[in-house]
């Protein structure tokens, strides 16, 4: 610096120019990664939708699949199964997960508080085969698998999720309309059901529905709970059922390249299912962070 | 609520009925979501009590020996783990060492250099794409990336790099490379959205002194934000270790359920996890399913550490930011 200075002279020196050209270098760097992401995200998302449209029809949403050597059939009974465990499974997760984010934000001491966050971060970076080997240790041994049982190991996976993401929308609720309502004379509990919660519903939905586009696709945790069922539609919790990524799992490790065009369909049915819900939710979140923000 | 305020001005004190009322709600609700809590903090501790109990068996016939052995026999009861956690690590570790610059390029991409308009949108493109289940990405990973790199991304990387022990071999379309460049793919979005938000903390006069000192953008990167977000950034990385660590879907789908210790990357292997996801219909002994369970013992070990410090340097790294100001 100091020697451009004292030459008065206003071409670049060789090293102004070397930084340039490595700040240069290093943008077209950054640029090229986010680049490389976006173009990842578009090859799998143009793979599934190209290699699973022509497998979709009525029959394969209605049908259950062909018996042995012949062609056709459906996944009727993996759609249906896929339905009955994740709605079980978000009955489970989400009062609890709010109530645990009720907790955190508004009864409990700053410690406590603390534990709680750090067994919910663990928690949720558990592997979620673990989590499937725990259910099938606590529930299956012995009496067999079931529905309820898968869903009860998405719902360990969805806890965290609702219980982080309604935290953080509780902690984004005025602290003016808290002490407002207990000025008023409200009673804590009141204070919480009738203002602090109504105020969050919009962003509980939002992590509800985040969570349940994660559980739609979690396979590893169905493995060992409700993976050997019967060829047909049923809507008993207490049956073990087929799911849509089971099906995935299973048919994409075959050898029959007519499997693996149903696999990229039901790949297809799963992938746009959890992009609109994703996208939906984040869309709803903007909204809502932007309401409470005025 | 009105007739809530007359009752207090007229007369002083509420009608005790409804003083019982909100002393009982106060405390059920306290209870009840207190509750809730302790079943969160139950549920972890369960996990690991759980694990460790159905492993038992295995971890008391064959104890630490099961750890430094390699193979799985499932007709001698021989088992050992050695080349899964060898296999765990390797991909584990690649995947990170591709998917951590990448994720800080994208990180200051998303922060300091997309154009308004269009940074959002990149953004949430990039987080759509952990949105993306790990069994389609496996799929993906089996017919469409696998031949690929079978194919095409093999062989040239053995014409050129064969000399390097990991280029070593025939390439296949199901293999270790494979299994890092899924797992990559699934690291890059977790670790890239963290480091954004780490980079959009940086205090803006920092960042415009640097530049008004004459820095480059380049240099304020890496005379400011980067030393400013050095641990977070760590934090960032080690999480997205934990997760491909755990991965065991796509893995299993892609890695091709080889055995023993190889260098090369074109080699079948197998991962803690995806053994794990493999076994799942055929342990039919007791001593099989602890042996398994034994395997899924080791990875809940790993992943808690992992996890736990990850968290923690996360807490220290917030502490201190939010204390130094």
């Amino acid at each position: 610096m100091a020697v451009d200075v004292a030459h008065f002279s206003l071409t670049p020196s060789p090293r102004t120019r070397r930084r340039k050209l490595v700040n240069l270098l290093m943008q077209a760097l950054a640029t090229i990664a986010a680049l490389a992401a976006v173009t990842v995200l578009a090859v799998v998302i143009i793979s599934v939708a190209q290699r699973g449209a022509s497998a979709l029809s009525w029959d394969f949403f209605t049908k259950t699949a062909a018996t042995f050597g012949q062609s056709g059939g459906g996944v009727a009974n993996a759609l249906v199964g896929s339905l009955v465990i994740v709605a079980l499974a978000t009955v489970m997760a989400v009062p609890v997960g709010i109530l645990v984010a009720l907790y955190v934000s508004e009864f409990a001491p700053p410690r406590v508080a603390d534990l709680v966050r750090l067994v919910l971060d663990v928690l949720n970076g558990l592997p979620s085969i673990i989590i499937g080997i725990f259910v099938f240790g606590l529930l299956v041994i012995g009496s067999g698998q079931a529905a309820w049982k898968g869903s009860f190991a998405l719902a360990i996976i969805m806890l965290p999720l609702v219980a982080r993401a309604t935290q953080e929308v509780l902690a984004l609720v005025p602290s003016s309309l808290r002490e407002g309502a207990l000025a008023l004379g409200a009673s804590r509990w009141r204070t919480v059901l009738g203002v602090v919660l109504p105020t969050s519903v919009g962003g509980i939905l939002t992590g509800t529905v985040l969570a349940v586009a994660r559980a739609a696709g979690e396979t590893a945790p169905l493995l060992f709970t409700t993976s050997i069922a019967a060829n047909t539609v049923t809507w008993d919790p207490r049956q073990p059922v087929l799911s849509i990524p089971y099906d995935i799992f299973v048919l994409s490790e075959s050898a029959d390249p007519a499997d693996h065009a149903r696999a990229w369909a039901l790949g297809l049915v799963l992938i746009s299912f959890v992009l609109v819900t994703s996208l939906t939710a984040r869309l709803l979140l903007v909204r809502h962070r932007k309401r409470l923000e005025g | 609520m009105s007739g809530r305020v007359n009752a207090v001005t007229s007369t002083p004190a509420l009608p005790s009925r409804r003083r019982v009322g909100d002393r009982f709600g106060d405390v059920f609700l306290h209870v009840l979501t207190g509750a809730a809590a302790a079943a969160a903090v139950t549920l972890l501790i369960a996990i690991g009590w759980k694990i460790f109990d159905i492993a038992h068996p295995a971890i008391s016939k064959y104890g630490l020996t099961f750890i430094t052995r390699q193979g799985w026999d499932a007709i001698h009861n021989r088992f050992g783990a050695l080349d899964l956690i060898w296999g765990t690590a390797v991909t584990s570790f690649l995947a990170l060492l591709i998917a951590a610059p990448l994720s800080i390029a994208i990180g200051l991409y998303l922060s300091e250099l997309a154009p308004r308009g269009a940074r959002t949108v990149i953004a949430s493109l990039v987080e759509l794409l952990a949105a993306i289940p790990s069994v389609v990405l496996g799929l993906w990973g089996i017919l469409v990336l696998g031949p690929f790199v079978g194919k095409d991304l093999g062989p040239w990387l053995h014409r050129y790099l064969g000399f390097i022990p990991l280029f070593d071999g025939t390439p296949q379309n199901a293999g270790i490379l494979v299994a890092v460049l899924v797992l990559t793919i699934m690291i890059v979005p977790i670790t890239s959205s963290i480091c954004r938000e780490l980079f959009l903390g940086v205090p803006t006069e920092l960042e415009e002194g640097a530049l008004a000192l004459g820095a480059t953008r380049w240099e304020m990167v890496r005379g400011v934000i980067l030393p400013y977000t050095r641990t977070g950034v760590g934090a960032a990385v080690i999480l997205g270790f934990g997760r491909a660590v755990g991965e065991a879907i796509a893995v299993t789908q892609v890695i091709g359920a080889g055995y023993g210790i190889h260098w090369s990357l074109f080699a079948t292997g197998d991962t803690l996890a995806s053994k794990l996801a493999e076994q799942y219909d055929s342990a039919t002994t007791k001593i099989q399913t602890a042996s398994l369970v034994y395997l899924a013992a080791i990875l809940l070990v790993i992943s808690l550490l992992v996890n736990l410090a990850a968290q923690l340097i996360v807490r220290r790294f917030a502490h201190q930011r939010t204390g130094g100001s």
